[in-house]
């Protein structure tokens, strides 16, 4: 154990940590500058002026609120998959022992250890050989897929850290399976869950390179965004859609961080 | 005592009849047979996973195999190597070998930004201040990977931020200067080598911090206070106690940062030059060539390093640090 | 009359290892049972074939004359107070204690008063609003008891239940459970690893080792006439006496044990057995010695203020030979 009165550390070694964490942070408090800049045509630094103009364009952009609700009905749909298979797949890892339970972590966990473009061309090329036309749900397939891991990490540390006499004694006590998964199991992992679920939307509603793949006109907020990006059109609007995006994902990994600080952290490795 | 008289027990069976109903029949086939309830767990996931996505690779991969007509542009589905030799182009190889390098470069330059963090986290941090760390390092994590590569666009821009500020410093000339390397500069940051290069860093850097810090967590402070106990030098600690304890969550955050850099496409594309990496090169292939399997061929490049890669970290133990 | 529990040759596999192999076991109802021996002797798993947590591999197990065999735990009208408690952290200790009867469909105002007084049987009167998080391990012990009892058990079964508490308290909760036994009538099926909480709760003892019953008995049963080496070895501080020994005093060529307290040592001039001192140990109202005869190592207890010999002196050992306890090994 190390001592209460806590160390300090060098000074060069507090220094490269700030700046470390500064370098993390600086380039996003950036865009919530340029959101308010009177520029236009460039991304002139400093910005010759302020205004909350580009708020109320931005409003009243109709390509804008339809990416926006394709994105969230996009990530509310796929989240919903990812629970119930995360949470399944979890529970049979960790509750039993069985054969093979190494290569279902291992499957689950590939479609985000492999990089994103193997998984998008993989489904493009499936779905092109099936003939399945593009559609909301080639999205929402290809997002499910690999946002199920989130939940699993998630509700596989949760189940983890779940005595196991805690069923037994629950059946002990005379609840049959059912009831012992709802008074027991259901309020035990459901905090984890919660934050999987709100991780895994965050990862949907960000996700921009399978989604290319899987998306046939249909476009999420991250394409628009990248239409944007390669041949920038309206520049100002980008900004404050950027400054959104920031402010709308940083809400569920706050409010997933709280739902499961004490014992388990985020799994960190979700994306 | 009045437990006692609540319930007379001398009568009361010693085994309860059944519930009844369809829940309890359930509850007891599933209490009988608990590989049932197993495998009715595992299926939706694994049909899932299965068909869905093993099912799409090993479509992908078929397809390598085949080749297109180079005349008519339509893919002949017959099994052939042809594809693979295309791949070993001379311009392929490039790209391939520009691609590995730049993941190598990145991996180790996360690696060196990720250490000071990772270990003032794990080591000084405390209370507050670590929750505020972890927080730290999660958000710019989790936050849009778009707007990540946006904010650095308005950064590197020519008259962005960064200009605006070595211009401040009178430093404008060492910018020139390296901007005027072959390879590495360009005509700004933002279409250079070195501007694709920071941006990844930047974008990868927290997947390297989580598993170095959670390797230091699991050193215990001690270790340090002996070795420099016994006349260690910080430098002679840093290699001969932290840099092994702490190799295999670099090894760990690797795997992200290397694997990452390998397929991305959108990066370069943004900040970058027009020289192609894999990711783009597959994104080509697929898109305006129309050539599937020239594509499938380059995605088998990635899977097929990451895959030498995750073996050599797993002897080496690294998957225990995720 | 039916037992409470009875094992028929009763097995219980995993793999090649036999954690239990073929035990037979008659519990007698409203006894306080102990299930003594070392860990892996198959003592937790005949308690988890008891509540159902296991099923035998061979073999059948009665409740009360009810077969048990393929009955789930839930439907055994038997509960558990697990050696981690395993109470429910996401409720309060009333709901924890209520639990079992919420289950069952019992209604809000009927089992929270009877929560209420099972925590008043176990002295916990007023904690029913807490979490089991902001409780002490003794009290957390205490609450697992009254959850365990609000359901009227035919059979409670206690799995190391008082391992985790330290002496003090240890010493304490024996006694209640001693006495809760007696006034509830409730039969107890108890398991540890401590022969002397064995030997001085349970009113029959049985001695596993190796998923076999080495001995069932009284405590004094135990106690004064073990069976086997292992039962002497295990359960006291018997001295065992190899057959060569016991044939010269007792005629028969068998294993034997003798209590150290039935050790008599005089100056070496008289008959007996020759011996040496080899170490004496102060344990306040006796002293303990350590004694080499001819190569065996015995162990003596004389009541402290003896006049003892010097450490190295030759001694002569007498017994009374109706304490020289035949074993029924032969050797």
């Amino acid at each position: 154990m190390r001592s209460d009165r806590g160390p300090s550390a060098p000074i060069g070694l507090k220094l490269a940590a700030t700046g470390g964490l500064l370098f993390l942070h600086l380039p996003i408090l950036l865009i919530f500058v340029y959101a308010f800049t009177t520029e236009e045509k460039s991304f002139v630094w400093p910005p010759p002026g302020l205004t909350t103009q580009w708020f109320a364009v931005t409003w009243n952009r109709p390509d804008v609120w339809q990416a926006l609700s394709l994105s969230v009905r996009v990530a509310a749909i796929s989240t919903a998959i990812a629970l119930v298979l995360g949470t399944l797949c979890a529970a049979a890892v960790s509750r039993t022992k069985f054969f093979g339970r190494e290569t279902i972590s291992l499957l689950v966990i590939l479609p985000i250890a492999l990089p994103g473009i193997i998984t998008g061309i993989a489904l493009r090329s499936a779905f092109a050989l099936a003939e399945i036309p593009f559609s909301f749900w080639t999205v929402v397939l290809g997002h499910a897929t690999f946002c199920v891991v989130v939940v699993y990490n998630n509700a596989v540390a949760r189940f983890r850290r779940t005595s196991g006499s805690m069923i037994e004694a629950s059946m002990d006590l005379g609840a049959d399976g059912f009831q012992t998964f709802r008074h027991v199991v259901l309020p035990n992992i459901a905090t984890a869950l919660l934050a999987g679920g709100m991780l895994a939307f965050a990862l949907s509603f960000d996700e921009v390179i399978v989604t290319t793949f899987t998306a046939g006109q249909q476009q999420t907020v991250p394409i628009w965004m990248l239409e944007e990006l390669i041949r920038p059109r309206q520049r100002p609007v980008t900004n404050v859609v950027a400054m959104v995006v920031v402010l709308v994902t940083l809400l569920p990994i706050l409010a997933a961080y709280y739902l499961t600080r004490d014992g388990d952290q985020i799994a960190g490795s979700g994306k | 005592m009045s437990l006692d008289a609540a319930m007379p027990r001398a009568t009361a069976p010693a085994i309860l009849p059944g519930s009844g109903g369809v829940r309890g029949a359930l509850s007891d086939i599933f209490w009988r047979r608990p590989q049932l309830l197993l495998l009715l767990m595992l299926l939706p996931p694994v049909l899932w996973l299965g068909i869905v996505y093993i099912g799409s690779l090993v479509a992908l991969l078929l397809q390598s195999f085949f080749s297109i007509d180079e005349f008519s542009g339509l893919i002949n589905r017959q099994f052939t190597l042809k594809t693979y030799g295309d791949l070993l182009q001379a311009a392929n190889l490039d790209i391939i070998l520009r691609t590995v390098t730049m993941a190598a470069l990145v991996t180790l330059a996360s690696a060196v930004i990720a250490f000071p963090i990772a270990y003032y986290a794990a080591r000084y941090a405390r209370g507050r201040w670590k929750a505020l760390f972890y927080l730290g390092v999660m958000l710019p994590l989790w936050s849009s990977y778009l707007v990540k590569i946006y904010a650095w666009k308005l950064i590197l821009a020519k008259e962005g931020i960064l200009t605006w500020l070595l211009a401040k410093l009178h430093l404008l000339w060492l910018l020139d200067a390296w901007l005027s390397l072959p390879i590495v500069g360009g005509n700004s940051l933002s279409v250079s080598s070195t501007g694709t290069f920071i941006v990844f860093v930047y974008v990868w850097l927290p997947f390297m911090i989580l598993p170095v810090q959670a390797a230091l967590e699991r050193v215990p402070g001690n270790l340090v206070e002996a070795s420099s106990d016994l006349g260690a030098s910080p430098g002679q600690t840093f290699r001969n106690v932290l840099f092994p304890l702490a190799l295999p969550g670099i090894v760990a955050g690797s795997i992200f940062t290397f694997s990452l850099t390998l397929g991305d496409y959108i990066i370069p594309q943004i900040i970058g030059t027009s020289r192609l990496f894999i990711g783009q090169a597959v994104y080509s292939q697929q898109g305006t060539a129309g050539n599937i399997p020239l594509a499938a061929a380059f995605t088998v490049v990635p899977i097929v390093i990451m895959g030498f890669y995750l073996w050599g970290a797993k002897r080496m133990g690294a998957f225990d640090a995720l | 009359m039916t037992s409470a529990v009875s094992f028929q040759k009763v097995s219980r596999h995993f793999g090649s290892v036999r954690a239990v192999d073929a035990v037979d076991l008659d519990i007698v109802p409203g006894e306080f049972f102990a299930m003594l021996g070392p860990s892996g002797s198959g003592k937790t798993t005949c308690l988890r074939l008891i509540a159902g947590f296991e099923q035998p591999t061979a073999g059948s197990i009665s409740i009360f004359g009810e077969r048990a065999e393929g009955v789930p735990p839930y439907r055994r009208n038997v509960n558990t107070v697990f050696q981690d408690y395993a109470l429910f952290p996401h409720l309060n200790v009333l709901d924890n204690v209520a639990y079992g009867l919420m289950v069952k469909g019992v209604g809000r105002p009927e089992r929270q008063k009877a929560a209420e007084e099972a925590l008043a049987l176990v002295r916990l009167p007023d904690y029913g609003a807490r979490r089991p998080g902001q409780l002490s391990g003794g009290q957390r012990q205490r609450v697992a008891l009254a959850r365990a009892l609000v359901n009227q058990p035919k059979v409670l079964l206690l799995d190391e239940p008082l391992g985790a508490l330290d002496l003090k308290l240890r010493e304490n909760m024996q006694e209640e459970l001693k006495s809760l036994q007696k006034a509830l009538g409730i039969t107890f099926v108890f398991v540890t690893h401590d022969q002397g909480e064995a030997l001085s709760m349970a009113d029959r003892v049985a001695v596993f080792n190796d998923g076999k019953i080495m001995q069932i008995g009284t405590p004094e049963d135990i106690y004064q006439r073990p069976k086997t080496r292992f039962v002497a070895d295990f359960v006291g501080s018997s001295n065992v006496l190899p057959p060569d020994f016991v044939q010269r005093y007792a005629g028969q060529h068998r294993w034997g044990s003798l209590r150290p307290e039935s050790i008599r040592i005089s100056r070496a001039n008289g008959e007996g057995v020759a011996a040496r001192l080899v170490s004496t140990n102060y344990l306040g109202a006796t002293t303990r010695l350590a004694l080499d005869a001819e190569g065996l190592r015995l162990h003596a207890i004389v009541p402290a203020g003896a006049a003892l010999p010097r450490e190295g002196e030759a001694v002569v050992l007498t017994f009374n030979r109706e304490h020289l306890h035949l074993m029924d090994e032969l050797g």
